[in-house]
């Protein structure tokens, strides 16, 4: 029990740790910019009004708001009871609704679209690479380019491609939301049946554009397996080829693994943007309206969530590594 | 070093990366020294104007006419109003107005037209048609008018004194103009975008901004990448420590945050394109210094190091010339992927609304953000966006096959 403790109390510290800083840069970098925060968004909420007074007062109003008024460290410490109570405030750009709220309803829409997308993705993606590894020749020689370019597209580009094909010109799909613009969510066959049709499109572009990267990688770690002394060693033995590759993917796997962990951020931050495109009703298309309507709250907190979605991914990730890489399994046993 | 050199271009995937990218940048260059025009320049009243030839008519009525006897003029003259779909249209409408279907030949012109004449009424309603529909047939029916004439059409001008119209010219059925004699004459290859701006020298001028984004971003990530992976592998103890812990952490916590964080406490007005392009720069430095450090470490304790540090070489010509040349490579490709996704991801701020100040110069980013502000993918307007993804897609494409072409120069196992 002595190697997986180890391992996976290293990573649960590591995890408090990341979260921690999460919450630090959060909080910090916006008051870290020149200039009073509080004054530039009372000046955009203020457009048009001309009593001073109430200009003074909004202000005032924000300035409690944030705590801007007190020192760093007491308003760290109000930022962090709030972030613990759920309470991110009131949204600016949608009054008097809260923050939460906002949140709670696009969140599983993100989650639901993202991570099976992002899942499915790799792992086509690594039987594709895995193949182009073995096949060499044809296979290699048609997927590697076709990967290659796909894996270029930035993912939005992907999802206006698809939207444009699919959904314009054959109108297989609808263009825009995630269920019929004339629903209701509730539990009914219709509904469920229509956010299915809504949820094809994102889904794929996702899926696709995550496939040609992660294709790519495992192709060039299969390749350097497969040149590995052991496998020629086997050989030599006269073990069964389809064994052999048994074991290069097996081996080939674990970086990939890691690898996910480590690109999730990024993915995410694109599947987020071809959420837009599609004006899925999720954190991208809630970011793009904090934004357009100048919502400070919205924005700091949406993207404190994703953060916190990345991190959990990761650390999901990393206690699966643990399970699997036979290295820990090795240190188990003696 | 030659011999490494030869040994690149002799990869045709570096070759390939490297022209396309080359052409782009002539094109970037060159193109700006032979159209002059500003790219922010509105030129178009309107949105989205399809691509084409753009004649101006008054030119045309004043210049030289030549005669041309074509047979299917006249055909292709009422085929562009009354097309497969128009004809369609009008047999519903006759339908509806109680006109019996056997009287009705959607192939006979003549008699089509007829019967649409003695039918249609723009005061009638028929149950569940909507008010979209009956102003299509309203635009349907002025469309229609006169098509089958053959006369010719008067040019007046009105008398000054008196007020009244007098003819100046006729303009026959078979007239026609050369487009190279006419005096303004403007060639809009991508038409215009939704400010009414020439989409092909604003997408020049774009690709140039945001090629600079993506060679500063690359800059300052690969400097700050290297100085850190540098320090942190070659010098160690507490210094790596530090410096990994820092890595470690900017590696989890997603750069597409923390870019979206800073460009908002930044500030639209703040924003230029220099300062969005160091922005991300800062965010994505963490790969490199992770590989760099990894280098370094494997290196640190070769023979010709060791040898360099017992001749007393100092810590900074140790690295400069024993360690420098051998992660040289390495740095080179991480460069080349840090411009394009540098590139990508101020596409992608834009997108979010959080890209460069509009009012300053074009950007990938920023047209893209117009296109879908404006829905021109679902409008079908494929010239506002889809010349911008394949822009986008062709940056990287090549710097990416360059990328790949060089590691298959350095790490043979790759090699096909």
């Amino acid at each position: 029990m002595k190697g997986y403790l180890k391992y996976f109390s290293g990573k649960l510290a590591w995890f408090l740790v990341t979260l921690v800083a999460a919450f630090i840069l959060n909080f910090i970098l916006p008051r870290l910019m020149p200039g009073d925060p509080v004054a530039i968004i009372t000046q955009r909420v203020v457009q048009g009004m001309t009593s001073q007074a109430g200009v003074q007062k909004v202000y005032e109003q924000y300035a409690e708001l944030f705590g801007t008024n007190k020192p760093i460290h007491e308003q760290f410490i109000i930022y962090m009871r709030n972030i613990v109570q759920g309470n991110f405030g009131l949204s600016f750009s949608q009054y008097p609704r809260p923050v939460a709220d906002i949140l709670k309803s696009s969140i599983w829409w993100t989650i639901a679209l993202q991570f099976p997308a992002i899942i499915v993705g790799w792992l086509l993606g690594n039987t594709l690479g895995a193949l182009a590894a073995y096949l060499k020749k044809g296979f290699d020689k048609v997927l590697m380019p076709i990967s290659i370019f796909i894996s270029n597209l930035p993912a939005f580009g992907m999802a206006v491609i698809l939207l444009v094909i699919f959904a314009v010109r054959l109108k297989w799909f609808p263009t825009a939301g995630g269920y019929g613009f004339d629903m209701i969510p509730n539990f009914s066959w219709d509904y469920i049946k229509s956010v299915l049709i809504h949820y094809q499109l994102p889904f794929w572009s996702i899926v696709l554009i995550s496939i040609g990267g992660q294709a790519i990688g495992m192709r060039a770690m299969s390749i350097y397996e497969l040149n590995a002394d052991y496998v020629k060693y086997s050989r030599f033995l006269g073990i069964k080829d389809r064994k052999i590759i048994g074991y290069v993917f097996r081996n080939a796997m674990l970086p990939q693994i890691t690898g996910l962990a480590l690109s999730i951020g990024t993915m995410v931050g694109g599947a987020l943007v071809a959420e837009i495109i599609f004006s899925y009703p999720g954190l991208g298309s809630t970011l793009l309206t904090a934004v357009m309507g100048q919502d400070y709250p919205l924005i700091s907190a949406s993207t404190l969530i994703i953060t916190l979605m990345v991190l959990i991914a990761n650390f999901l990730i990393e206690i699966l590594y643990g399970v699997i890489d036979p290295r820990i399994k090795a240190a188990q046993v003696e | 070093m030659l011999h490494t050199i030869k040994e690149v271009f002799r990869s045709p995937k570096f070759t390939i990366g490297l022209a396309i990218f080359v052409v782009m940048l002539l094109v970037v260059f060159i193109y700006p020294l032979i159209i002059t025009d500003d790219p922010l320049d509105i030129i178009g009243l309107g949105t989205f104007f399809e691509p084409g030839i753009y004649v101006n008519l008054y030119d045309g009525l004043e210049s030289k006419t030549y005669v041309l006897k074509l047979e299917d003029a006249a055909a292709n003259r009422i085929a562009s109003k009354l097309g497969e779909q128009e004809r369609l249209d009008i047999q519903e409408y006759l339908l509806l107005a109680g006109v019996p279907e056997e009287e009705i030949d959607i192939e006979d012109t003549e008699k089509l037209l007829e019967l649409w004449l003695n039918n249609y009424d723009p005061t009638v309603r028929f149950p569940g048609s909507t008010s979209a529909k009956r102003k299509y047939y309203a635009r349907l029916d002025a469309s229609l008018d006169g098509l089958l004439s053959t006369e010719a059409a008067i040019i007046a001008v009105k008398n000054e004194e008196t007020g009244e119209l007098e003819e100046k010219s006729l303009v026959k059925q078979d007239d026609y103009v050369n487009v190279s004699k006419v005096a303004n004459v403007r060639v809009l290859p991508l038409g215009t975008d939704n400010f009414g701006r020439d989409m092909l020298t604003e997408l020049v001028s774009a690709t140039g901004v945001s090629l600079r984004i993506g060679l500063i971003a690359g800059l300052v990530a690969t400097s700050i990448g290297l100085t850190l992976g540098l320090l942190s592998g070659y010098i160690g103890g507490w210094v790596d420590d530090v410096i990994m812990f820092i890595t470690n952490l900017f590696i989890v916590i997603p750069s597409f945050v923390l870019l979206v964080l800073i460009s908002y406490s930044i500030g639209q007005e703040q924003r230029g394109a220099s300062t969005v392009a160091i922005v991300i720069g800062f965010t994505s430095w963490v790969w490199t210094a992770r590989a760099v450090r990894a280098q370094v470490i494997s290196l640190r304790h070769r023979d010709h190091v060791n040898l360099s540090k017992l001749s007393g070489h100092s810590v900074a010509h140790i690295i400069i010339f024993d360690i420098l040349p051998y992660i040289a490579s390495y740095v080179v490709m991480a460069f080349i992927l840090q411009i394009s996704s540098g590139i990508l991801a101020e596409a992608g701020l834009s997108i979010l609304g959080l890209g460069p100040k509009t009012t300053d110069v074009p950007t990938l980013g920023l047209m893209m953000n117009w296109a879908m502000i404006y829905s021109a993918h679902i409008m079908g307007k494929w010239w506002a966006y889809f010349p911008v993804i394949v822009v986008i897609a062709l940056i990287s494409f090549s710097l990416n096959l360059m990328n790949t072409g060089l590691d298959q120069v350095f790490n043979p196992t790759l090699r096909d």
